[in-house]
């Protein structure tokens, strides 16, 4: 098969405009499949955190990589990807969680992360409508929020200037482990090396991937500036969004730009429906009132669903499958896709090319799978 | 018709009859702008029956409330253009 | 007074024509039922303010008639989402209500539909009936000059209304042709109610310039609306105006029929002989149904009330009537259809979504409403597109997708049911 592309990327979402455009900017000829909208899939629904987090010493190299991209790359992001330098704050409600601010900070601190333990007065004083009594908290300074789907617009007009090309409205069937794809009107686009970039939807063309959909809400305010200050997490979040097992809620909420208010957090599996799921909801917004009581009074103008494309162990899964090294993997991002996009772009381009990466890429190969989380034939 | 309510718009006492929407009221203070949008340009009411949101003001502290489909109330303190 | 919790057989959402009638119906039968309107009294956008001012007889009566039903009004009540079959979430200004029904008859009205223009955006420039329900909460329009444009039978009535409080109606300028706003009048021969009434307003409209193939391309002003700039194909003049009254006839407000999964045929809601939409025990009657009227909505209304209360012979028995109307109904949306010139009022840089202020031009470069929505943030504001939504339908030839609760903008408390 002649191949008239260095490399197809399948699926337009912020992940896929990312390797695109380090695709395309190491010289690669580079062509960008998507079905739907640009940024139209887990990237529309999604928050659009720039953070660094620290489940692992894998994840933390990751997002930390990934943030110093985000912030190398502001003077040139247009205004309307909102990059805000908010920063976060991890809200702890009491000793416990304490505890685990000083474990944060003590993990930060000597990798270079910009961290300031504040006590319950000066969480109180750089957050007034964060409910009284609460123990303290850690602000992460350098933590941002972006908006996603025109990050990944951004992104791939980038690609599109170092001359790859993107081909909308079109279904990709199967990936072929010979350099290709099959697209849903039977016609074939050959390339030396295919990535399937498609998120939660990933497993429906490389079959046996390790990727599950996890459902979130988030219910999105009207303006109501200064009401926050800095995205703001709770250290619950720790017992409850990361338990695997069932439904759970935590409290996260986002300044926007705008002025308006982004409210999560929810987890579900199992939950293919796109609708939204009026109890969990509940538990959600009930979660989020605990901590900021005058949220109730904001007007809410509209709530969504989506779904974050989940691994086993929490990582994403970027690199060549174990059966055919001409299908590659950008997917698996869970809820930190925003944040990891552009190390994943990097990291993916890197060993494309052979060159050194800048973090080890270990972790995330999907070599780390049993089978290499793949089947194709 | 002798009954009068007397609500506040920006400050400005004004007296109007019952039934009377705050929309009205904040009119009848010689006000025509009821908010800014978010380049800064004035808006008005549109629809008048509460789906275009364009007549959004401030009543009694509580912000982005339908000044077309709130009656007025004794007492009421209304801010525009927030 | 309501309760954060209350059960109906019988849950009419809308208190306008339709809504009224609906419950009218199925409450004379001894069904309990509740009307739930958004509005502090009934009677919806086109009777506003007809419970304590007596001038449209027929909307008095309904009303009394409704009074005198045993139904329930729940008044200042937003319908804000359907959680899971058989209940309604609503926003009260004291806090949620949930609502549980049995059988669900929806009769939320139509908005007006707006285009944009370089100008509509400023203070003084409103929907014809959006000024008329204004007026009726007490608006001060007495010696004020209004210029009433658009189109549809609608801008008659509000000339008539505004007048008879003390406005100068400058002008009213129907983009329709002459030739089709005529035979629709002479089509209304055949309802001798609707004729009576039309002449009544003609008689009192005397001396008011009444031109159609009008229509604005420009409202002039800086803070505030002072002039419109009017065209007719070949000139083009300008009005001096304090109000400027604009809307080009009706759209469905189908947003809870769509949440509630009901099917729609050419963005109105389906129904059945008896007002039955695709979902089981949701009804759907009046405006949503297609633009039909005062008269069309109080039929198909009852329609829908008698056979949610189960006297299907008395629904049937009003088939005929409702027949007539649709007639009147198809006819009136030829007579009105809007022009190809409306489609390209707006420069690239005239606002599209007032709630975002994103311009036409970036609208319009996009390849569909989602896009639109994703790249620009048109339509993502606090009106949830009702008002860029419907007129990029017109304009672009987009469709909407689905909604998503709020239905309407609601407190964040009270997306969470009962107890605040």
């Amino acid at each position: 098969m002649s191949s008239s592309y260095d490399i197809i990327i399948v699926g337009a979402g912020i992940v896929g405009a990312a390797c695109a455009m380090e695709c395309a900017r190491s010289g690669l000829r580079t062509l960008v499949l998507e079905r739907g909208h640009i940024g139209g899939g887990t990237t529309a629904a999604g928050m659009g955190h720039v953070v660094v987090m620290d489940d692992s010493e894998a994840q933390f190299a990751l997002t930390n990589y990934s943030r110093g991209l985000w912030l190398a790359l502001r003077p040139q992001l247009p205004a309307d990807v909102e990059f805000d330098l908010c920063g976060t704050l991890w809200v702890a409600a009491d000793h416990e969680e304490m505890a685990e601010v000083y474990r944060k900070q003590g993990f930060y601190e000597p990798r270079g992360v910009h961290v300031e333990v504040l006590d319950a007065e000066a969480v109180a004083r750089v957050e007034p409508n964060l409910r009284a009594g609460l123990a303290g908290g850690l602000r992460v300074r350098d933590d941002a929020v972006v908006y996603p789907p025109c990050a990944a617009r951004f992104f791939l007009e980038q690609a599109m200037q170092y001359g790859a090309e993107l081909r909308q409205a079109v279904t990709v069937k199967r990936l072929l482990s010979n350099g290709g794809v099959e697209l849903a009107d039977g016609s074939r686009l050959a390339a030396d090396r295919i990535v399937n970039a498609t998120g939660p939807w990933s497993p429906e063309l490389t079959p046996g991937l390790p990727v599950r959909k996890r459902k979130g809400h988030l219910v999105i305010t009207d303006r109501a500036p200064g009401f926050v200050h800095h995205q703001i997490v709770e250290l619950g979040y720790l017992k409850s969004a990361h338990s695997m097992g069932q439904d759970s809620v935590a409290f996260n909420i986002q300044p926007r730009l705008t002025g308006q208010m982004l409210i999560g957090s929810s987890r579900q599996f199992d939950a293919e429906d796109g609708g939204v799921d009026h109890a969990i909801l509940d538990r959600m917004l009930r979660r989020a009132f605990e901590y900021l009581p005058g949220l109730k009074d904001l007007s809410a103008i509209r709530t969504w669903t989506g779904h974050r494309a989940a691994t086993p162990d929490k990582l994403p899964v970027i690199g060549p499958t174990v059966v055919s090294d001409r299908i590659w993997l950008a997917t698996g991002h869970e809820g930190l896709g925003i944040t990891t996009s552009l190390g994943t772009g990097r990291l993916l381009a890197d060993l494309l090319l052979g060159r050194p990466t800048a973090i080890p890429s270990d972790p995330f190969l999907p070599a780390r799978f049993e089978k290499g989380g793949a089947s194709h034939g | 018709m002798a009954e009068r309510v007397q609500l506040r718009v920006n400050g400005k006492s004004v007296e109007v009859t019952p039934g009377t929407v705050v929309a009205a009221a904040i009119a009848m203070a010689g006000e025509s702008k009821f908010r800014r949008s978010v380049s800064g340009m004035p808006r008005g009411p549109l629809c008048g029956m509460g789906l275009c949101m364009e007549c959004r003001v401030t009543i009694n502290g509580l912000s982005q409330c339908r000044s077309c489909q709130t009656l007025c109330e004794p007492g009421m303190e209304v801010l525009t253009d927030d | 007074m309501t309760e954060p919790r209350s059960r109906f057989d019988i849950v009419v959402v809308g208190a306008g024509p339709a809504g009224l009638a609906a419950a009218c119906a199925a409450a004379e039968k001894g069904k309990r039922v509740a009307v739930v309107d958004d509005a502090p009294s009934p009677g919806g956008q086109i009777w506003k303010g007809e419970q304590s001012r007596l001038s449209i007889p027929q909307a008095q009566k309904w009303i009394e008639r409704f009074r005198r039903s045993g139904a329930t009004l729940l008044d200042r009540t937003a319908v804000i989402a359907a959680p899971e079959p058989g209940v309604l979430l609503a926003e009260h200004p004291e806090g949620a209500r949930e609502i549980e029904w049995s059988k669900l008859i929806i009769a939320t009205g139509a908005r007006e539909l707006f285009l944009p223009f370089p100008g509509w955006t400023l203070p003084g420039v409103m929907g014809p009936g959006g000024l008329q329900a204004l007026v009726k909460g007490g608006w001060p329009i007495a010696g004020k000059r209004v210029v009433i444009c658009g189109t549809g039978p609608l801008l008659l009535a509000v000339a008539d209304g505004l007048k008879k409080q003390g406005a100068t109606i400058a002008m009213i300028a129907e983009q329709a042709p002459m030739s089709r706003v005529a035979g629709f009048g002479f089509k209304t021969l055949r309802h001798p109610g609707k004729l009576v009434q039309g002449m009544g307003i003609f008689a009192r409209l005397r001396g008011v310039p009444y031109r159609c193939g009008v229509w604005p391309v420009q409202a002039n002003g800086g803070e505030q609306v002072n002039s419109v700039t009017l065209a007719d194909g070949s000139n083009q003049w300008t009005e001096k105006c304090d109000l400027l009254a604009c809307g080009f006839h009706l759209v469905p407000n189908v947003e809870l029929p769509l949440a509630m999964g009901c099917e729609l045929a050419g963005g109105c809601v389906r129904v059945d002989a008896n007002q039955l939409t695709t979902v089981p025990d949701v009804y759907c009657s009046g405006e949503p149904t297609g633009i039909g009227g005062v008269d069309c909505a109080l039929t198909e209304g009852q329609i829908a009330g008698y056979s949610a209360a189960g006297s299907d012979d008395q629904a049937a028995a009003l088939s005929n009537e409702r027949a007539g109307w649709h007639a009147f109904r198809l006819a009136m949306s030829n007579a009105f259809a809007l022009r190809e010139e409306l489609k390209s009022l707006a420069n690239p840089e005239t606002t599209f979504c007032r709630c975002e202020d994103v311009a036409f031009g970036r609208v319009k470069a996009a390849s569909g409403w989602r896009e639109a929505k994703l790249l620009t943030r048109c339509g993502m504001g606090a009106c949830q597109g009702r008002t860029c939504g419907a007129a990029a339908k017109f304009i672009l030839g987009w469709g909407m997708e689905s909604v998503r609760p709020p239905l309407l903008p609601a407190r964040v408390g009270n997306l969470t049911r009962t107890n605040r």
